[in-house]
């Protein structure tokens, strides 16, 4: 059945809290999830001090500050601290999405910045969830052109007006904040696809280069694989990207009608 | 937006890998039936639910001879046939979809889907032979 509560190695405990930087004027409170395979204790919340004239605005600034001035054990993914890689997302005052693209004064719940790891995911440790499941989705949906007629010497040709149909479906990063911010991805995470998944298998439908829009629809016709979305729309709301997963979901759902009537 | 928390890792339990997992059985090449149905009915339903509505108001304070009478009109069951098939298609199908949902006990779940049709299919013609008494008689 679904799980409302954690199950007891899960609930999470308070932990420590670290000394306040001497000298600091203006502070940020972060409190972090924190959890070590290694111990065998259960999850716990660290508070931490960023002193914000030592630091720069963004959550994932705060982060590094915590790892290079106050605890170096703090685990988490970045890369480019730009919204380009989607290392650092993690689910911050509530909401996934990136920490280098937040700012820290737009996060704050009662003046504190809460992060946790992306939700319903196995913990590696602290903020780093295991995303293997949710690669091997985006590889099942073979997210590359596909073509049965022989290459042609210079280039798959493609019109202005095709190539404008996959604006919005492209630019995702594969950060997983969408998925992992959808309930029926959190109940059914293990058949469901998730809105990132189906946001790259509508990208490839989309694409009047690719021969192979039917093969990829038989793949997704599936009550589980694409019928879980029931267009909650978090994924939406939760894309640091601004795409619209679920919109793209829909238009999946729309071929498939398409082709039976 | 409230989520619940990550829990650690549980530790591996296959040496399958990622991708046959996700792969699974392949597809149930259906989905799309059951979608298209859904959003049918729910279209039918806000048409027969207002009939239907009517239907009820127009009865209310009536003798029990004339609530017949009116029941019986050849219009009248016809519509309360329809609203009792199109309510209880799509209701068999939406509980279906939240079983779908919540439910993840293999047995369990295909005997609640076994019950929710049996419930469905008894309900739909329960009110259609209630409904065709009236209206032929007997």
């Amino acid at each position: 059945m679904v799980e409302l509560t954690l199950p007891k190695n899960s609930q999470v405990t308070t932990g420590k809290t670290w000394p306040k930087p001497a000298g600091a004027k203006k502070l940020t409170e972060f409190r972090i999830y924190r959890w070590n395979p290694d111990d065998g204790k259960n999850p716990r919340i660290d508070t931490y001090y960023v002193d914000r004239e030592d630091c720069g605005p963004m959550v994932l600034d705060g982060l590094i500050y915590i790892k290079n001035k106050i605890d170096p054990t703090l685990t988490f993914r970045r890369s480019c601290r730009e919204g380009v890689c989607g290392s650092c997302a993690m689910n911050i005052g509530g909401t996934n999405t990136l920490a280098c693209t937040k700012g820290m004064d737009e996060v704050l719940v009662k003046g504190v910045v809460n992060i946790y790891p992306l939700p319903h995911m196995p913990v590696v440790k602290d903020l780093v969830p295991d995303l293997t499941n949710f690669y091997a989705q985006h590889a099942s949906i073979e997210p590359w052109l596909q073509t049965d007629t022989a290459a042609p010497e210079k280039e798959w040709r493609q019109s202005k007006d095709d190539r404008e149909k996959l604006d919005g479906l492209y630019e995702c990063i594969l950060c997983a904040c969408c998925s992992t911010s959808c309930p029926s991805y959190w109940w059914n995470g293990d058949r469901y696809l998730g809105p990132a998944a189906l946001l790259q298998a509508t990208r490839w439908l989309k694409d009047s280069r690719d021969e192979r829009t039917g093969e990829r629809l038989d793949y997704l016709e599936d009550p589980f694989r694409l019928y879980r979305c029931h267009t909650i729309m978090n994924c939406a709301q939760a894309c640091p990207k601004s795409l619209n997963p679920a919109k793209a979901i829909a238009e999946i759902k729309k071929m498939m009608v398409e082709r039976q009537i | 937006m409230s989520t619940p928390h990550s829990g650690p890792a549980p530790a591996r339990t296959t040496m399958r890998t990622p991708l046959g997992r996700v792969r699974g059985l392949g597809a149930a090449k259906s989905g799309t039936e059951h979608f298209f149905t859904q959003r049918l009915t729910g279209a039918a339903n806000l048409l027969l639910s207002i009939a239907f509505i009517i239907i009820v108001i127009s009865v209310a304070g009536q003798s029990y001879a004339a609530a017949r009478a009116t029941l019986g009109h050849p219009l009248v069951a016809v519509i309360i046939l329809l609203t009792l098939l199109s309510v209880t298609t799509h209701m068999r199908i939406g509980m279906q979809v939240v079983i779908e949902d919540y439910v993840h006990t293999e047995g369990l779940k295909v005997l609640l889907i076994v019950a929710n049709t049996f419930f469905s299919i008894a309900v739909a013609l329960a009110g259609a032979f209630a409904v065709l008494k009236i209206s032929l008689g007997g």
